[in-house]
């Protein structure tokens, strides 16, 4: 495995925003989440939970509602009160559309899909028409006294429940009239609470419409006669989500205590046909307010101010015991926010609204093996580059030589040049870029800083000479065969001869820079790329997919390599296999070809071609710590070097032949700077 | 006079309540409580234990009331037999022979004759759960041998089984497992919590299990306070469960309500939790309940619960979670220190009780009659606290004063110790205290003793202590300017060598003082506090010292714990004998010369009666107890018996209790057990039948108000009518309310009911008072003839016969009944 000299860095501050929405859409097996700061991710279920896609957020657009209609289509709703849909292909915002009614609290797509309702801020609840392109505004229900929080239709479609401040109001869709309203109780344990929002509402195709309130209760309403069947207090605060499964046979509520807890229907006795909702099983696994809950058929995903996104399957719809059954956590992003110039030993980290500049500490001690070395010299926080415009960052690159940064937002495209002076740097933007580029999705630099790559939306990747001072636009690939798919990854080999780009559905095109024209294309794969990286020399393509899986393919042979070819027929490891966070950075040893170092959030993995696959019985993680290399090389004699010992474990990158760069974020840290949770007594305290 | 049998030992009441559920008769006016080998029956209302169904020869493991016929009840033993008994007249109707012992018993409405009992097979911890076939057969001893076996590897307790609504499925757990076995599909389900190699669920293992009455509903109690809701456990794939904690600590019982609408848990936090809607958030606590609550049963009515103690307890708690009756037995779960005492005053057997106070147990009613708190702290249930306890306690001056003494050693070195004198206040009826001594000795003290001979004027008391010293204790006036009150001082302080002082005694008359010091007596004069005499016998320390009485007060005995008796003669100042005797109680009789010994040997224990003047024992039974006897007492009977066999003589004036080290309390009696069966109150059976509705509270008073006149005109054989028979009333009670017409409409027709017809009344003019009495006397004596007419007819005097005949009187009753008395009316 070697020995390495790793920087353990824990300075990216890095904080994810918490979750504000989560949509499932059953048709695709994906979730669409939007946190507070506007970002809209979408997760493929299917794909082993991992973020394909992400929107930006913007300073004026918090998101207050999020529903998928139409089957594919994606609206939301915020404080701004427009209605946004997202174009899924160009990974941009389709349009928006001024709902005239003040901010948007809530959101709800028909059944059928094909017209969308929102709650308004002044009590109007609005029908719109989604036609194929747009939304038209239909009508408007009967106004209400107070803002509309959360809607949902009944399963035929023809009335709909609204939940308002201190009552549910029930409309006919056809008159558009309240038919009932259903005034909640506001006392909480005794005690009148000024007021009892209801945070959301669930109409059941049986007529039952289920509440859940800031007063802590759970509550079904009879929709015929306006009555209250059953309350069920649940927590001491707010009750802030819900969601209902597809066969209404279960439902699960978010709490601010940060409990979620399981409704399931359940026949009474045995042989009756009568069913009662119960409260089965709590969930703890938030610190803060549980502000979104989704139900998949076979899990419960809940997301919070506390920023985890948290997927618990149901453990009686799980057929067989394997991945799927397990309970998942998604903190980080699936993408590299760091990037790196080894020749200066800089961090460049990316946070929504700024970026910043870190140049590495030194020192000059040696040590053992586990030592901690004295620094002679502590990190330096050079840059810290403010965003211009309301729009949040998508991506951003430092070249090699850390002499240029570039990143973009939403709508525009900066590209800053760095000079140093002994300990002084000075930061100059480069000015006239030209029109096409105004947005990108990803940037990166050739090893020899000289060309700028830069994948836009629209699916062309352009290609710009650097030299010193200005740039030239060298030429843009344009997407194949008139379809807007999006460029996400991008690769370049060391010796800048080849381009590899994926996008967000499966395949990898390979681009060369010589010719200045498409190479070829790897045969798509079902899971979509996580990582991708060109070894140096030999020219291979190392490709990373959501499902674990790793392959290696030839550029100059256009073909899997024979290593690629072994480890596909003999099977990877089924602990590999059962990770559950995808591999974020692929990287290569300069002196050893044979090496591939790559890592997701929770270890770093050397893969040694040169030496046996495991097989299932063999294990697969380093029992002990590193403790000497001829031990473990005894031990664990096969290709996989596997570390856990640095995690949450964000970026890792070799910086020389010798070195390591590892980027931590501990959680505690980032639990630390999240606002107080609710106080609850613990018992023995 | 009482034919006099072989003197046996005789448990004397006192047994255990809190063995296993309580059992509710079908009305709720009884309880039952298995309690050794018997099964008690007390009234919900009064706490009176009504019955006592004697019969087991074993101890009674298990009790449930015949489905099929609500006035009996089942009940099972270790003996092997299911017995069953009609409670109310406490006669046993049947005995069935199972043959295995018997742990646990179930019955099930709709298993028609055959009941479930839980047994053990070969290994000693492994139980079944197996159904019984009861045959019917009109004999009084019926084999049951058809047994058929239902679940394996059940746990002993029965609090661990429970059946499902409708006797659907039977639930049982043990450790780890909740097993379900369906009768209908044959098929056991089995569930597995995480075991105990996880650390964080080690402490999840099952207590006990209840089912929800109504629904497919199963509730389990575990170690580590929570309770969970099993749903779905038809399907060994959905099934699923919601946790309630509120419990700290283990769940020591569960209980459905009967309609299932609330669950019931205690614990060892002496709170019962009433979990409505089986909801974590809507829960009603009834704190405070003194003990650990063991069991909780409800009443098969609905509006009462009870819950066992540790204390050897029965609370009966209305359905609004009052406690309305307590029937306790005698306190058990402590050490007792003090020893058995007599209060002179009520006969009350005196010893420790609960937690820092003195229990009075009454031994002829086998009942408490009420704990008197000496520590006066809040005690903290805590199991590595270490408590003040309650050591010593003494009787002085017939009743009128009582010494206690109380200590709390946390180390070596810190002892504390308070002595407390408490005076009988005859208002109150109860101990007042009176005068508090902290610290009275150095070290422990060992021994109490007033003197309590009649002539002496001030209230004397000595306390021996292992510092050496006995100290002695006056009553003087303590009255200041603002009031006028007495107190205990110190009087006098004596020694001997520095010796450990064990033992305190005073003759009968008081004069003479014998303190033991170790291997020494010594004797003083009460008048001056001289020393008199000594008496050593360097045969180790003494143990006991008591002096004779009567004919024998010259003899001063004591023995030592190098088991030797001594009779020491005080006019010669000589040892008259001495035995060799491991003496654990010796016991003087107030009421007569004997003394009492009980001795330990390997096989057991063995009492001797004897008198000090003679050589030769009057009385001596070998192994009276298989245990260690650690205390006894002379109770002096209300009424002397009459045994004329001179080894039984002893027993004429008082009667002997022990306790064992197990605290069975055990007495001797010549009796045969049937004889023992005492007729109870009979007429608290022949109650009428009425329920207790509110309705019957406004009519039933109003028909004792009328029986009342009636009788009072001498008018006996006159029935009223009841007013069941009124069809106005009867339809009103049994229409369901939801069809009822309205309640203006009902009124009239109420009203009307209880008048008479609107014809009748206004064919005779209303009479003045004066005229009143006449006529209602005329009408009663015209009743009176019909009554006897009827009688003569039918010689059977069944009264609702005579109702049902009465038709052709009732209208001029009723007119009568409309005169008499409907003011009442409007109070409403």
């Amino acid at each position: 495995m070697g020995e390495f000299r790793v920087h353990r860095v824990r300075f990216f501050n890095y904080v994810p925003s918490g979750i504000r929405c989560v949509a499932y859409n059953n048709q695709s097996n994906k979730l669409a989440v939007s946190r507070i700061d506007g970002t809209v991710e979408i997760y493929n279920l299917s794909a082993n939970y991992f973020q394909e896609k992400f929107f930006p957020g913007h300073e004026s657009r918090t998101t207050e509602a999020l529903c998928w209609a139409k089957g594919q289509r994606l609206f939301s709703g915020g404080l701004n009160g427009e209605i946004i849909e997202y174009d899924l292909q160009a990974l941009n915002i389709k349009y928006s559309m001024d709902a005239f009614g003040g901010p948007i609290w809530s959101m709800t797509a028909s059944p059928s899909g094909s017209q969308l309702l929102i709650g308004c801020e002044d009590g109007s609840v609005k029908l719109f028409q989604i036609t194929s392109d747009r939304i038209q505004f239909e009508r408007n229900f009967d106004r209400q006294k107070s803002r509309i929080l959360s809607l949902s239709w009944h399963p035929s479609g023809t009335h709909i429940a609204a939940g308002s401040i201190d009552y549910i109001s029930v409309f006919d869709v056809k008159s558009g009239s309240a038919t009932h309203k259903m005034i909640v109780d506001r006392r909480y344990m005794g005690v009148s609470k000024r007021k009892c929002i209801i945070w959301g509402v669930a109409f059941l195709s049986d007529g039952t419409v289920i509440s859940v309130d800031s007063v802590g209760k759970v509550q079904f309403w009879d929709s015929a006669t306006g009555t209250l069947i059953k309350s069920h207090l649940i927590a001491n605060a707010d009750v802030q989500s819900i969601a209902v499964s597809d066969q209404e046979d279960s439902f699960v509520v978010g709490t601010a205590e940060g409990t979620v807890f399981h409704f399931q229907l359940v026949s009474v006795t045995s042989n009756s046909k009568e069913k009662q909702w119960v409260r089965t099983k709590p969930f703890q696994y938030h610190t803060h307010d549980v502000r979104a809950v989704a139900h998949s058929p076979t899990a419960l995903i809940s997301g919070g101010t506390d920023t985890h996104l948290v997927i618990r399957p149901l453990m009686e719809k799980v057929e067989v015991k394997n991945y799927d059954a397990a309970l998942r956590k998604i903190t980080f992003p699936h993408r590299c926010l760091i990037s790196c110039s080894k020749k200066k030993q800089l961090l460049l980290f990316q946070f929504a609204h700024h970026l910043e500049l870190w140049r590495l500490g030194a020192t000059g001690a040696t040590g053992k093996n586990g030592d901690i070395l004295p620094l002679s010299k502590n990190a330096d926080h050079l840059l810290q580059l403010k965003k211009k415009g309301p729009e949040n960052i998508i991506c951003s690159c430092i070249s090699p030589c850390g002499s240029w940064i570039a990143y973009s937002t939403a709508s525009r495209f900066f590209l800053y040049r760095l000079s140093y002076e002994h300990d002084n740097i000075s930061l100059q933007r480069v000015p006239k870029m030209p029109a096409f580029l105004h947005a990108a999705l990803q940037i990166l630099f050739s090893e020899d800083s000289t060309r700028l790559f830069v994948a836009s939306p629209q699916g062309s990747l352009h290609i710009i000479q650097l030299s010193e001072g200005h740039f030239k636009h060298l030429h843009t690939f344009q997407p194949q065969s008139g379809t807007v798919e999006a460029m996400c990854l991008l690769a370049v080999s060391p010796d800048g001869n080849w381009l590899a780009a994926s996008g967000t559905s499966a395949g990898v095109h390979i681009y060369s820079l010589k010719q200045l024209k498409p190479h070829c294309t790897v045969p798509a794969y079902n899971f979509p790329v996580t990582a991708l990286a060109i070894a140096p020399n030999t020219n291979n393509l190392v490709v990373a997919h959501s499902d674990q899986q790793v392959f290696e393919y030839s550029i100059p042979d256009k073909q899997y390599t024979e290593w690629s070819r072994t480890i596909q027929k003999h099977g990877f490891h089924h602990l590999w296999l059962q990770r559950d966070t995808p591999i974020t950075h692929i990287s290569f040893h300069p002196k050893r070809p044979m090496h591939i170092l790559l890592h997701d959030a929770y270890m770093f993995c050397i893969i040694d071609k040169s030496l046996p696959l495991p097989n299932d019985r063999t294990l697969l993680y380093n029992p002990a710590s590193l403790m000497n290399e001829s031990d473990i090389r005894r031990r664990t004699a096969h290709a996989f070097k596997i570390s856990k010992k640095y995690k949450p474990l964000l970026f890792m990158e070799l910086l020389d032949e010798r070195t390591l760069v590892a980027v931590e974020r501990p959680l505690d840290d980032i639990i630390a700077q999240l606002p107080p949770p609710i106080k609850k007594k613990k018992f023995g305290t | 006079m009482v034919e006099e049998g072989v003197l046996r030992v005789v448990r004397s009441g006192g047994s255990e309540l809190n063995f296993r559920r309580a059992v509710f008769s079908a009305d709720s006016k009884y309880l039952f409580c298995v309690s050794g080998d018997f099964v008690k029956v007390y009234s919900t209302v009064t706490e009176e234990c009504v019955h006592i169904l004697q019969g087991h020869s074993k101890m009674v493991t298990g009790i449930q009331l015949n489905p099929n016929n609500h006035l009996q009840l089942y009940s099972s033993s270790l003996d092997g037999t299911i017995k069953l008994w009609d409670y109310l007249d406490g006669i046993l109707i049947k005995t069935f022979i199972v043959g295995h012992k018997l742990h646990g018993l179930f019955t099930l409405a709709h298993a028609e004759n055959s009941v479930f009992v839980t047994i053990n097979k070969e290994k000693p911890d492994v139980f079944q759960l197996v159904s019984v076939k009861l045959p019917k057969s009109s004999s009084q001893e019926i084999e049951a041998k058809e047994v058929s076996f239902v679940l394996d590897y059940i746990n002993q307790s029965p609090k661990c089984v429970a059946f499902g609504h409708e006797g659907e499925y039977v639930a049982a757990v043990r450790d780890f497992y909740l097993s379900v076995y369906f009768f209908k599909k044959k098929t056991t389900s089995r569930f597995t919590l995480s075991s105990s190699k996880n650390k964080k669920h080690a402490k999840n293992d099952f207590t006990c299990v209840a089912c929800h009455p109504k629904e497919d509903c199963i509730a389990s109690g575990h170690r580590d306070g929570k309770i969970r809701l099993w749903r779905n456990f038809d399907d060994d794939k959905k099934y699923t469960y919601t946790c309630l904690h509120w419990h700290h600590d283990m769940v020591m019982d569960l209980a459905f309500s009967v309609t299932g609408a609330s669950l019931l848990s205690g614990g060892r936090e002496s709170v019962l939790v009433e979990w409505r809607d089986a909801t974590e958030k809507n829960k009603e606590f009834l704190p405070r309940l003194g003990a650990t609550i063991e069991h909780i049963s409800v009443s098969p009515a609905g509006d009462l619960f009870c819950t066992s103690h540790s204390d050897n307890k029965i609370i009966v708690i209305h359905r609004n979670l009052e406690a309305s009756a307590v029937i306790q037995g005698l306190v058990k779960d402590r050490n007792i220190f003090t020893g058995l005492l007599i209060d002179p005053r009520t006969r009350a057997l005196v010893l420790n009780g609960k937690p820092g106070h003195l229990q009075f147990y009454s031994l002829q009613n086998d009942k408490q009659l009420y704990n008197l708190d000496i520590i006066q702290q809040e005690y903290i249930n805590d199991y590595d606290l270490i408590q003040i306890e309650l050591t010593k306690a003494a009787f002085g001056c017939q009743g009128n004063w009582l010494a206690t003494v109380e200590q709390r050693q946390e180390k070596e070195t810190e002892l504390e110790l308070q002595m407390k004198l408490w005076a009988y206040n005859k208002k109150t009826q109860g101990f007042v205290l009176n005068t508090k001594v902290s610290m009275p000795h150095d070290d422990h003290i060992t021994a109490l003793c007033f003197c309590n001979a009649r002539k002496s004027e001030t209230p004397t008391l000595v306390t021996c202590s292992k510092d050496g010293y006995f100290k002695v204790w006056i009553l003087t006036d303590d009255s200041d300017i603002y009031k006028k009150a007495v107190g205990w001082t110190c009087d006098f302080v004596g020694s001997y060598h520095k010796y450990q002082a064990t033992n305190c005694c005073f003759s009968e008359d008081g004069s003479l003082l014998a303190v033991s010091f170790e291997e020494t007596v010594t004797l003083w004069d009460s008048e001056t506090w001289e020393l008199k005499c000594t008496f050593c016998q360097r045969a180790g320390k003494v143990r006991y010292l008591c002096f004779g009485r009567f004919t024998c007060s010259k003899y001063l005995l004591g023995a030592t714990d190098n088991d030797i008796l001594c009779c020491w003669n005080l006019l010669s100042c000589t040892l008259e004998w001495s035995t060799k005797l491991s003496v654990r109680v010796l016991e003087p009789d107030r009421n007569s010369e004997n003394i009492a010994a009980i001795s330990q040997s390997s096989e057991g224990s063995d009492l001797f009666v004897f008198k000090p003047s003679e050589p030769r024992p009057l009385y001596i039974q070998k192994n009276i107890s298989r245990e260690e006897v650690h205390w006894g007492v002379f109770v002096p009977r209300d009424v002397p018996e009459t045994f004329t066999s001179e080894s039984y003589q002893w027993l004429n004036r008082s009667q002997l209790y022990f306790l064992t080290k197990s605290q069975s309390l055990l007495t001797f009696s010549a009796k045969s057990p049937e004889e023992k069966l005492t007729p109870t109150s009979k007429q608290l059976l022949a109650e009428e039948s009425l329920p207790t509705t509110p309705f019957y509270f406004i009519l039933g008073k109003h028909r004792q108000q009328q029986d009342e006149k009636l009788n009072t005109m001498g008018n006996e054989l006159v029935q009223l009518p009841v007013t069941e028979n009124i069809p106005a009333i009867s339809e009103l009670l049994h229409t369901p309310a939801h069809v009822l017409p309205s309640a203006s409409f009902l009124c009239t027709m109420f009203v009307n009911s209880l008048l008479l017809s609107k014809k009748t009344n206004s064919d005779e003019e209303i009479p003045d008072d004066e005229d009143m009495e006449e006529k209602e006397s005329d009408s009663s004596d015209e009743e009176n003839d019909v009554t006897e007419k009827v009688q003569d007819t039918n010689d059977i005097d069944a009264e609702e016969d005579i109702i049902h005949q009465l038709s052709k009187s009732e209208e001029k009753e009723l007119r009568k009944l409309r005169k008499v008395d409907y003011s009442w009316l409007a109070a409403l």
